[in-house]
């Protein structure tokens, strides 16, 4: 059976959520191989065979971390080359589209990014967009090479299916069109012990609204209190009152959770452009005209600082202590 | 140094934008046009780093008559010149086809640096600097929020997931920016009347080098299956907070099994 290459999202010998999602998309159209660029890859083995990678394909070492995109394009496309996969798959991540940029150039291929969902009709892969802020769902379909798509984060869930996850090393170098730029620090920014943006199925996400670095405690709170991820509008990153990996939007993070609260945020487009595509949306807002009311499923027009405890003191209750 | 902006003209994110049911492309006649948010920090970084180290800001822009609209803007805040990339063949073309036209006329232009946005608000495809770098063979400094240029080293500050990167590499380069990196200016008036007598210089695909079967819509290498307007999103339940707004969310979410 043909493979379909899934690039693995990783950190630390970890693997991502995603990566899980992704194995379970591609069983659908061929075998899973998992594609493990950077060092780590016999601590995430087990998990890439809980979620039924076949094959696992290694390329480690120093050359492997300390570029931008380079290697993992150089890669992949040697993998293309050698093994006309179905397809290669990767989460949609500000990295990742740029890696399938140069793989598609590298291998004259379509690219089709941000895909939501992922099928198979008159044998050729089909990818769900919704393009234009989720006013438009669009069908797309590669006319050259191999399908190389981008998928959302919380696309389809991801469901185990055992298989040997066996770990091929592949004996390539890295080509010094790929070495143009280094990485000499990564600075990462602790996210604590909160479920990751892009990836959680509940985001709470505070804007303008909560008036201070300190009114932000409340939207902590609350996403502590349903399990859920932080977020936050660009007015509250470019005021310093959260760190901007946490923005949600355009030039932010894309999120498209099961639940999204927005909480004092008016629902900007550039902040919708990230939003947009949550399964359920719900608004707090003292403003009954703020924007964010027409994507809502349910809003409360009130002062947040009401609403939230409140809001939090009967989850905590129903959550039956 | 001499530093290319390029420059995308979008429809206003504002107003209702549509595919075209014949052949699937954007509907660009029928919305105003402006410069692609991102390209403006672009365009300012690329005036702050000629103000820093001088040479000259050239604004490259690949689309129908109508972006010279955005040409002027750019020219109006403080760029040099303009060459605008025009040519029926190009309709339709996709990322990668724009970014083979792009790097086609940076070939015969030249260039030290150049400058993208990280995306635009039509496409959102966010990988032109990396296709350029590519395409080019130069580094990738992509996703910045910070850039120094010394010499002929060039540092930025890359954003990733979980925090930044430093990440260092040699000119020529292509760098692509986040609305972070700066605050774009406005042209002044002075600046909007001399751009009316900078250099514009038109180019075709035959001028550029660009091969007519490798672009435009018949050529793309991607296609438009079918396309449909998602519903509007049901109405919501809104109510107003009459000191029980939070119980209401709450139940809310119980009834949808959340909790
Ligand atoms: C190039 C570009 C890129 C951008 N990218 C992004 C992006 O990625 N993400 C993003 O979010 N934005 C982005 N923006 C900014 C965007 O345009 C908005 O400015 C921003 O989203 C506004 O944030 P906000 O909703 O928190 O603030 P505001 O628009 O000021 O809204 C605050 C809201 O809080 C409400 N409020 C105030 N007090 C209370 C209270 N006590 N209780 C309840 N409600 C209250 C107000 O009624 C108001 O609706 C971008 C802009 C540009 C130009
Ligand atoms: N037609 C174009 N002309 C000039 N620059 C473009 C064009 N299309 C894209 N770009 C550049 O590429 C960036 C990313 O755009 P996109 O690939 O559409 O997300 C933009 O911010 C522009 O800097």
């Amino acid at each position: 059976m043909a493979e379909v290459l899934v690039l693995v999202e990783h950190s630390g010998g970890d693997v991502k959520k995603v990566t899980g999602e992704l194995l379970t998309m591609a069983r659908q159209f061929g075998e899973p191989a998992a594609v493990w660029v950077g060092n780590g890859a016999a601590d995430g083995q087990p998990r890439l065979a809980e979620y039924g990678a076949a094959k696992v394909y290694v390329a480690d070492g120093a050359d492997y971390t300390g570029y931008v995109t380079g290697p993992e394009a150089d890669v992949l496309a040697a993998l293309v080359e050698q093994t006309s996969p179905v397809a290669v798959l990767v989460a949609s991540t500000g990295q990742n589209k740029e890696v399938a940029g140069r793989l598609a150039i590298k291998t004259d291929s379509g690219m089709l990014c941000d895909a939501v969902g992922l099928v198979s009709a008159d044998g050729r892969l089909v990818a769900e967009q919704s393009v234009f802020g989720g006013s438009t769902i669009v069908h797309s379909a590669v006319r050259t090479g191999t399908p190389i798509v981008t998928v959302r984060p919380n696309s389809v869930a991801a469901e185990p299916a055992p298989a040997a996850a066996e770990l091929h090393r592949l004996d390539l170098t890295v080509s010094e069109a790929a070495k143009g730029a280094r990485v000499t620090e990564k600075i990462v920014q602790e996210t604590g012990e909160r479920p990751e943006l892009a990836e959680a199925a509940i985001v709470v996400s505070g804007g303008r609204g909560v008036g201070s670095a300190d009114g932000f405690e409340v939207i902590e709170k609350l996403a502590d209190s349903l399990g859920a991820a932080v977020g936050a509008s660009r007015a509250v990153t470019d005021a310093g009152w959260y760190p901007h990996k946490f923005q949600v939007g355009q030039t932010g993070t894309t999120v498209s959770p099961q639940l999204y609260l927005a909480v004092g945020i008016s629902g900007a487009i550039q902040h919708r452009a990230g939003m947009q595509t949550s399964k359920t949306i719900i608004a707090v807002n003292k403003d009954p005209e703020a924007p964010i009311f027409e994507l809502a499923d349910f809003g409360v027009v009130g002062d947040l600082f009401q609403v939230v405890p409140q809001l939090m003191e009967d989850i905590q209750k129903r959550s039956g202590n | 140094m001499n530093i290319v902006v390029c420059v995308k003209q979008v429809p206003d994110t504002w107003a209702e934008r549509k595919l075209r049911p014949g052949d699937a492309t954007l509907d660009r006649e029928s919305v105003d046009g402006l410069i692609n948010e991102l390209d403006e920090y672009a365009i300012e970084e690329a005036l702050q780093l000629k103000e820093k180290h001088e040479g000259e800001v050239t604004v490259l822009t690949m689309g129908p008559a109508k972006a010279t609209e955005s040409i002027r803007k750019a020219l109006s805040m403080g760029a040099d010149k303009a060459v605008h990339l025009l040519d029926d063949a190009l309709a339709g073309s996709d990322v990668l086809q724009t970014s083979y036209a792009l790097a086609q006329v940076l070939g015969q232009i030249g260039f030290d640096l150049v400058v993208v946005g990280a995306e635009s608000t039509d496409a959102r495809m966010g990988s032109m600097a990396a296709m350029l770098a590519e395409r080019l063979g130069v580094p990738q400094l992509s996703l910045a929020s910070k850039v120094e240029i010394d010499g002929s080293s060039v540092t930025i500050h890359r954003q990733s997931e979980d925090g930044f990167w430093k990440v260092a590499g040699q000119l020529p380069a292509v760098i692509s920016v986040v609305e972070k990196i700066n605050e774009p200016r406005y042209p002044s008036f002075k600046g909007i009347m001399a751009a009316k007598k900078k250099p514009m210089q038109v180019m075709s695909c035959v001028d550029a080098g660009i091969d007519p079967s490798l672009v435009g819509l018949a050529n793309a290498s991607t296609e438009v299956v079918d396309f449909a307007e998602r519903p509007p999103r049901q109405a919501g339940t809104i109510v107003k907070d009459e000191g029980d707004g939070g119980s209401k969310a709450a139940e809310f979410l119980v009834a949808q099994k959340f909790i």
